[in-house]
């Protein structure tokens, strides 16, 4: 047992307790200083763990083997601390549309942070269901803030609901393959991998569990809360959702698939071709007629956890790497994009807030652009070359299964569908009627800041793929296949 | 620094200087924009002029080549030879004759001439790209800026329907054409797997591909890029989108921009797979004869300009095709003399169109009618363009058909008899009959105003002098382009030997008259390979 293995946890947990109590002495105006404080201080720890950190080579477990520090833990604890940091900035914006106790929405969502962290650490389905609920309340809290609007109110609710469903069905799940193998740690379930895949009870076990986390990531079939919540929930929140709580989920289901059942994996291969192609369909067309700008972005979310689904359907190596490398462009896409959200959809989120925006704030004009252009994946961005990598993975398996050139056709289709609604909110930014408010957007520097690093993040990992491709090759080490 | 990388990236550079200009400042933001066209244009020239196929090993000439993820297999490697040469002429004479007749935008310039210079640098840059990524990345920098230019400064009421229509038509061929990349990709062994098309050309033609694999790949391809090109049936794409398009937009969309796909063809689909190009032959020569014959009836029935010129941009599309299907040399070179006359031909046209729009405000023919006389300099052009455009001998696009059907007619005689209808007759019929309804007759146009200023005719001269140019002497293409075509034309079995034109290779010595005909059978083949 080793503490220092959990340093960033701990400074992310040390921040989120500094900040609560420094509250108890601020000034209402100075609160959204804590922001920056927070901002800060993740700065600091991401930076601390790109420099200083243990590199995860070799690998290093803790804790009776519950908390593993590997390359893809750390890989993704860097997402995690870089979405935090754009998210807090977010709130920073966003702190006029929050009533009360803006020092506990900054503290939420570092508790958040490490409980993402915790989760991209698991080695064991205890663990799992740890931080699994460490995320949850979080949300239920964090989705709810504006306790003043019955849309936030509303989604916290159904989250609520659906989340404890599926906390059940991963409890259950658990249960079920403890039952059969009497352990819950993931190496020593792997170990009798051969022999438990034969066990139908401990089959069904493991499907419960990835039902479960197939609500984390909004795939079908457990995809219905995310176009509610992500309507509802306060902008910054919603961008986390997006974001963390999704490459949250995907790491837990990377480490269950390919660490505690790489015998099962295997012949599991049909049922996670299904389940990207139906979740890419359902979030592309749903998406076709909404209005909403944080609706659309909700089944956009879900179509594109069917894209990373494809990674996984793979059942190779290289589909792992690029579901780490479409995750880390997908983080600073969708920040930049929240960015544009938080200042110009204010009182509404309809599209048409959106008209004149080309005139209003050229900067914001032009990121809103470049991030549905990555989210679309159109060169030269970041989501693009991650679909390319997502569709490089599925062929590369087509050559051995000629069903999933089906999936590539049907991935495909779904791109094409979703070129129609990104593009309609390029539209909307260029040439819509222009609406009545047509004043100038003031931008803080922070943000302007941020904006300017998510779009050079989204170039670099469009144009030069090397650094972070060879990052997550080394991470995915630690998965089997 | 290879000219090649200067000529597309000036381009693209100058868009982002553009960026940082104040929007007020409209005459430093188009002369920059026109300089930088100008600049990409004379050095294209000057290439092309300096250029001699037999410099180089490896047949490419101005290559040059760096590392740049060589963990994915990438590597920014450009290079011309024939086939892309003349293309890359083209398109900078086209993006620089688009920036000038542009000079009618009035309403944000500034993003009209970014969007512009991307898509024109864009496409440059796919074709000299030797290296995968970067051929389908800078193609698909247009997509974008295509939408936004049909969306704002498009005319017509249904300009949001083809900004969708043509976004998603050519998104989803340029999808199925980056699956068909990564599988010719995947094909390669795991260690050395690269995106260099001269590795790839190497490799599988010692490897050839395993059966299976190129069953569905190569149709992938051919569908993929056929959709780009608008082959018959995916084409309706095409027409409503140029003529909703502001004219620099159409011009360098109908020019250059679909010439990637026949490009796409001859420079990966055909020398990696060729043994699967020999078994879809057919079928692309029917395709091909879809374009020329359909799409050509289409076209006689159209009222509005724009639409038959697009049309007829979709039916020269056909011919390109039909060279291709020939599968032999005289076929690939005339096609490629295609896609280079037509570019010109294409992008002069729809910048003649546009001025009829702007002057008239409509393009409907039944209502022209007797221009000629208001118009002496557009009209006079115009009749040369479409004169051009249905095959008339002088121009580029005549030897370039020619060859064509000499090559297909070995393919298949019915298509090619159906194609030379289609080409003389179809074509004549709705060229003379457009030319009538709108330069002849007696109708009054007073306060219409010609172009009078040199400076506002040079990019109509300029083109029409390409025309001319390539028209009158065409073996300034053809010697490039044979050279290049010459391993793809032995891939598929044909025997060639000997050097000279294409022409003589094939024993047709009717542009040479000092060679007597029995020079023939001094070890040259004789037309058709063993498929044949």
């Amino acid at each position: 047992m080793n503490p220092a293995m959990l340093s960033l946890e701990l400074a992310v947990i040390g921040l989120a307790l500094a900040v609560l109590l420094i509250d108890l002495w601020t000034l209402h105006e100075f609160k959204h200083r804590l922001g920056y404080l927070a901002a800060a201080g993740l700065l600091v720890i991401l930076v601390a763990s790109l420099c200083c950190a243990s590199t995860g080579e070799p690998p290093a477990t803790g804790f009776s083997g519950m908390f593993v520090q590997d390359g893809l833990a750390l890989f993704f604890k860097r997402i995690f601390l870089a979405a935090g940091v754009l998210v807090v900035l977010m709130g920073v914006e966003f702190r006029d549309r929050i009533p009360m106790g803006l020092g506990e929405f900054f503290t939420i969502i570092l508790m958040e942070l490490a409980g993402m962290m915790f989760a991209a650490s698991a080695n064991d389905f205890v663990m799992v269901y740890v931080a699994m609920e460490m995320m949850s309340v979080s949300f239920y809290i964090l989705i709810s803030f504006q306790r003043s609007r019955s849309y936030s109110l509303e989604a916290g609710v159904k989250y609520l609901i659906l989340s404890a469903l599926s906390a059940g069905l991963l409890v259950f799940g658990i249960a079920l393959i403890f039952g059969t193998s009497g352990r819950t740690n993931f190496a020593v379930v792997a170990a009798e991998g051969t022999r438990l895949a034969q066990n139908k009870l401990f089959c069904l076990g493991a499907l419960l569990v990835l039902l479960g986390l197939a609500f984390k990531i909004s795939a079908v079939p457990m995809q219905m809360w995310a176009p509610d919540v992500y309507q509802g929930a306060p902008t910054p929140v919603t961008a986390f959702l997006a974001i963390g709580s999704k490459a949250a989920g995907f790491v837990l289901v990377l480490r269950v698939l390919f660490v505690a059942a790489p015998a099962l994996a295997l012949h599991w291969g049909k049922l996670f071709t299904w389940a990207a192609a139906l979740t890419i369909l359902y979030g592309n067309l749903c998406a076709i007629p909404q209005r909403s700008l944080k609706r659309l972005l909700g089944y956009s979310s879900i179509a594109n956890a069917g894209y990373i689904l494809l990674g996984v359907a793979a059942l190779n190596p290289p589909g792992s790497v690029a579901v780490l490398y479409y995750l880390a462009g997908y983080a600073f896409t969708l920040a930049v994009i929240f960015i544009v959200l938080c200042l110009v959809a204010r009182d509404s989120d309809d599209i048409a807030v959106l008209a004149g925006l080309n005139r209003r704030s050229p900067l914001l004009a032009l990121a809103l652009t470049l991030g549905m252009i990555s989210l679309a994946g159109i060169p030269p961005l970041a989501g693009f070359f991650g679909k390319l990598l997502l569709f490089k993975a599925v062929l590369e398996q087509a050559a051995v299964h000629r069903s999933y050139l089906w999936l590539a056709l049907v991935a495909i289709a779904g791109v094409v569908i979703s070129y129609y609604y990104y593009f309609g909110v390029i539209r909307a930014v260029y040439w819509s009627e222009e609406g009545p408010e047509m004043t100038p957007i003031a931008v803080s520097a922070p943000l302007k800041v941020s904006m300017g690093v998510c779009i050079a993040a989204m170039f670099y990992l469009g144009l030069c793929p090397d650094a972070v491709l060879s990052a997550a090759a080394k991470a995915v080490q630690a998965l089997r296949f | 620094m290879s000219p090649l990388t200067i000529i597309f990236l000036l381009p693209l550079l100058t868009a982002l200087v553009l960026a940082l200009i104040p929007r007020n400042f409209r005459f430093s933001i188009r002369g920059l924009a026109l300089l930088a066209g100008l600049v990409s244009m004379l050095i294209a020239v000057h290439a092309f002029c300096k250029f001699d196929g037999q410099a180089s090993p490896s047949g490419f000439r101005f290559e040059e080549r760096h590392a740049w993820a060589p963990g994915a297999g990438i590597s920014y490697h450009v290079g011309a030879d024939g086939l892309n040469l003349g293309l890359i002429l083209m398109g900078a004479v086209v993006l620089f004759a688009a920036l000038c007749v542009s000079w009618r935008i009035h309403t944000r310039e500034k993003e009209y001439y970014i969007l512009l210079l991307l898509m024109g640098g864009g496409i440059l840059g796919a074709f000299a790209s030797l290296d995968l990524f970067f051929f389908y990345i800078l193609h698909e920098l247009a997509l974008v800026p295509a939408f936004i230019l049909i969306g704002v400064w498009g005319v017509g009421k249904d300009k949001n329907y083809a900004a969708y229509q043509i976004t998603l038509y050519l998104s989803l061929g340029a999808l199925l054409v980056l699956a068909g990349l990564l599988a010719v990709y995947l094909q390669m062994p795991g260690a050395s797997r690269t995106f260099d098309i001269v590795e790839l050309t190497r490799y599988f033609s010692a490897h050839p591909m395993q059966s299976g694999a190129e069953h569905w790949i190569f149709p992938l391809l051919l569908i993929g890029f056929g959709i780009l090109v608008s082959l018959y049936p995916f084409h309706t794409w095409a027409p409503l989108g140029y003529g909703t398009a502001p004219t620099g937009a159409a011009m360098i969309h109908a020019g250059v921009l679909k010439k990637f796909g026949l490009y796409g063809l001859l420079r990966i689909a055909l020398p990696l797979m060729p043994d699967e190009a020999q078994r879809w032959a057919l079928i692309i020569a029917a395709l091909g004869l879809g374009n020329v014959v359909l799409c050509g009836a289409v076209a006689m029935r159209q009222r509005e300009l724009n639409m038959l010129l697009g049309n007829s941009s979709v039916a020269h599309v056909g011919f390109a095709f039909l060279g291709i299907a020939s599968m032999s040399l005289i076929g690939f070179t005339g096609a490629v003399v295609v896609m280079v006359a037509h570019g010109f031909l294409a992008a002069l046209n729809y910048a003649l169109s546009g001025y009829l729009r702007e002057e008239l405000k409509t393009l409907d023919m039944d209502q022209m009618g007797g221009l000629l006389s208001r118009l002496p300099f557009i009209g006079t052009v115009m009749i040369m363009a479409m004169m051009a455009a249905c095959g008339l001998p002088g121009f580029a696009g005549f030897f370039g058909e020619t060859l064509v059907f000499f090559g297909s007619w070995h393919r298949s005689e019915v298509v090619t008899v159906l194609a030379i209808w289609g080409a003389l007759i179809v074509a004549g019929v709705y060229m003379l009959r457009a030319i009538r309804s709108i330069w002849h007759g007696d109708k009054q146009w007073p306060g219409l105003s010609d172009v009078t200023n040199p400076w506002r005719r040079l990019p109509y001269g300029l083109l029409l002098a390409a025309l001319l140019v390539f028209g009158c002497f065409p073996r300034l293409l053809t010697d490039n382009i044979k050279a290049s075509v010459t391993p793809v034309a032995r891939l598929m079995g044909e025997e060639i030997a000997g050097g000279g034109s294409v022409l003589k290779v094939y024993g047709l010595n009717s542009f040479s008259p000092r060679h007597p005909v029995e020079d023939n059978a001094s070890g040259a083949a004789v037309p058709g390979g063993p498929h044949r």
